[in-house]
């Protein structure tokens, strides 16, 4: 079986609601313990789950298109749609087969299930999941979180990164590094077996994105003016609107993010995890609001959008393990957070125009860590070994990919490109036209 | 015939619109400018970070009249675009030496 992150959790939901089901609608079985009707169910639930994560790509554009000049909009839209089309198609090809190799041929770090995809003689029935989604579902539903990992760098590098050499960036890290270290946990590998814990990737998808975008921001260097004689300069975002419609859009998708995760349509989980996810980011937003009106001098519409995201990001690892209490908990340390972070790393002249090393990072791990002190049934130290091990993957790796795009094709446009705006200097189109 | 530039503060719009009329004014144009003058710039703050905003938003129009209707003209403006505070503006007025109306060709006070 492909996804074992969940299998013992939808066969005891299956069979506790399964036999209600089948109590009634004795003949429509075809298990032992669920019946076609849950199967159908479930599976509807994480298509639903699906689409909903993918509308976040288009989040995802917006956000950084409004906290981004104007001049580079097209840029970062063709970005973003291009990532999309990679991701899915990388994971087709060899990212799903990476992830959940089955049988790990390395230790366990390492397990590879061949090219493109086959649901084999079983892949579509009951017996694939023990009725909670097929084949295909699980394939398109992991597919659409791939493409996250490489849009979360997206937004980091912007404004300055050459097409090409982040599309490449991208195709290498979404195709190898993303699925191989996923695989570590949610294909069964060393650290699922050592007890890590990361519900729907707080780690394996925000954090990995989020350290690719460190290397990407370390290696590129900052944008022409941000720093300017050792004083941060404010290159304003051209669009808040779009910006705020980005979050809402992000938060819509998380309920498919998060609820999806549940792999089942079981009412008890997906509902709690429906209420930790969305007080999560509420608390996030009360928590920036707070933060940003205290320590800046008003408060700062862009740092309440990251705070929500912050709140979800910091929940993301631990909402079906953690009570509703330690999740408005969690969101609202993850506000507090993610603003001083955005300070701290703007004054260590990191430049970063969204927020994507805050948000994804920071409170990737600080959602992390939180399971292991708010849930009774995990370690802090071994989501600590798992934060750390992700890490040591993802940040090398990043690193080495951009390193040696920059010394071989060149990473960064011209001077005379930047100023004038990448939507010319890469597209030879503007975003805003006519009069 | 006198041209009469005008800038003021962008909210005060629709009020000297309205000024004009009553003095009989039947047309004008209106620029979104940006500009600064004694009152210069002033600081914003994104994400942290104060940034200095020196041309400020201001409203341009331009009117042109009949010589006789430019001190009706001034003073409606002067009266319905004044708030007392510094960054209300300024008027000015030159001369203009030719006008036609594209429609009909007509040309001097007939176009106005």
């Amino acid at each position: 079986m492909k996804c074992n992150r969940c299998i013992s959790t939808a066969r005891l939901v299956a069979s506790v609601f399964g036999l209600l089901i089948l109590a009634q609608q004795v003949g429509y079985a075809q298990d032992d313990t669920v019946s076609t009707e849950l199967f159908t169910v479930n599976n509807t639930w994480m298509l639903v789950a699906t689409f909903l994560v993918f509308i976040m790509h288009l989040g995802f554009a917006s956000l950084e298109s409004g906290l981004t000049q104007a001049k580079n909009t097209v840029n970062i839209l063709f970005k973003n749609t291009a990532i999309v089309a990679i991701g899915l198609l990388t994971y087709a090809f060899v990212g799903f087969n990476l992830m959940y190799p089955g049988d790990f041929s390395l230790g366990q770090f390492f397990g590879f299930a061949g090219v493109g995809l086959d649901p084999g003689p079983e892949g579509n029935t009951i017996a694939y999941a023990g009725g909670a989604y097929t084949y295909w579902t699980d394939f398109i539903f992991q597919a659409m979180f791939a493409a996250t990992a490489a849009t979360i760098v997206s937004g980091a590098v912007a404004e300055r990164i050459k097409l090409g050499s982040f599309l490449v960036f991208t195709t290498l890290y979404v195709a190898i590094i993303y699925p191989i270290a996923g695989s570590w946990k949610w294909g069964g590998g060393w650290l699922d077996q050592m007890g890590f814990y990361d519900f729907a990737g707080s780690t394996l998808v925000h954090s990995v994105g989020g350290w690719g975008a460190l290397a990407g921001v370390i290696v590129l260097g900052p944008r022409l003016g941000k720093y300017v004689n050792g004083q941060v300069r404010a290159i304003a975002g051209h669009n808040m609107p779009l910006a705020t419609i980005g979050v809402f859009l992000l938060w819509l998708g998380w309920f498919g993010f998060n609820g999806g995760s549940v792999l089942s349509a079981d009412p008890e989980l997906v509902s709690l995890v429906f209420v930790t996810t969305c007080l999560a980011a509420a608390a996030g937003i009360i928590g920036a609001m707070f933060t940003s009106w205290t320590v800046q001098k008003k408060p700062d519409l862009t740092m309440i959008l990251n705070g929500s995201l912050a709140g979800l990001v910091g929940i993301t690892a631990g909402a079906d393990v953690v009570s509703v209490n330690a999740s408005m908990i969690i969101g609202l340390i993850a506000g507090i957070i993610v603003v001083f972070s955005v300070l701290a790393i703007d004054r260590n002249h990191l430049d970063d125009p969204v927020g994507a090393i805050s948000v994804h990072l920071v409170c990737g791990i600080w959602g992390t860590l939180a399971v292991g002190i708010f849930s009774a049934d995990h370690s802090f130290t071994t989501q600590l070994i798992g934060v750390v091990s992700y890490g040591l993957i993802s940040l090398p790796a990043a690193f080495i990919i951009f390193s040696a795009l920059k010394s071989t094709v060149g990473l960064r446009v011209s001077e005379e490109e930047e100023r004038g705006g990448l939507d010319v200097g890469e597209h030879g189109m503007e975003s805003y036209n006519g009069i | 015939m006198k041209l009469i530039t005008a800038i003021i503060k962008p909210h005060i719009l629709d009020a000297v619109r309205d000024a004009l009329s009553k003095a009989g004014i039947q047309g004008l144009t209106v620029t979104e400018a940006r500009g600064f003058g004694r009152q210069k710039g002033h600081t914003e703050v994104y994400r942290g970070a104060e940034y200095s905003v020196d041309f400020v938003p201001k409203i341009k129009i331009e009117l042109v009249v009949d010589e006789g209707q430019v001190d009706g003209v001034v003073s409606a403006i002067t009266e319905s675009a004044r708030t007392g505070e510094i960054g209300d503006g300024k008027i000015f007025v030159s001369s203009i030496e030719s006008a036609i109306r594209i429609r009909t060709g007509e040309s001097g006070v007939a176009a106005l």
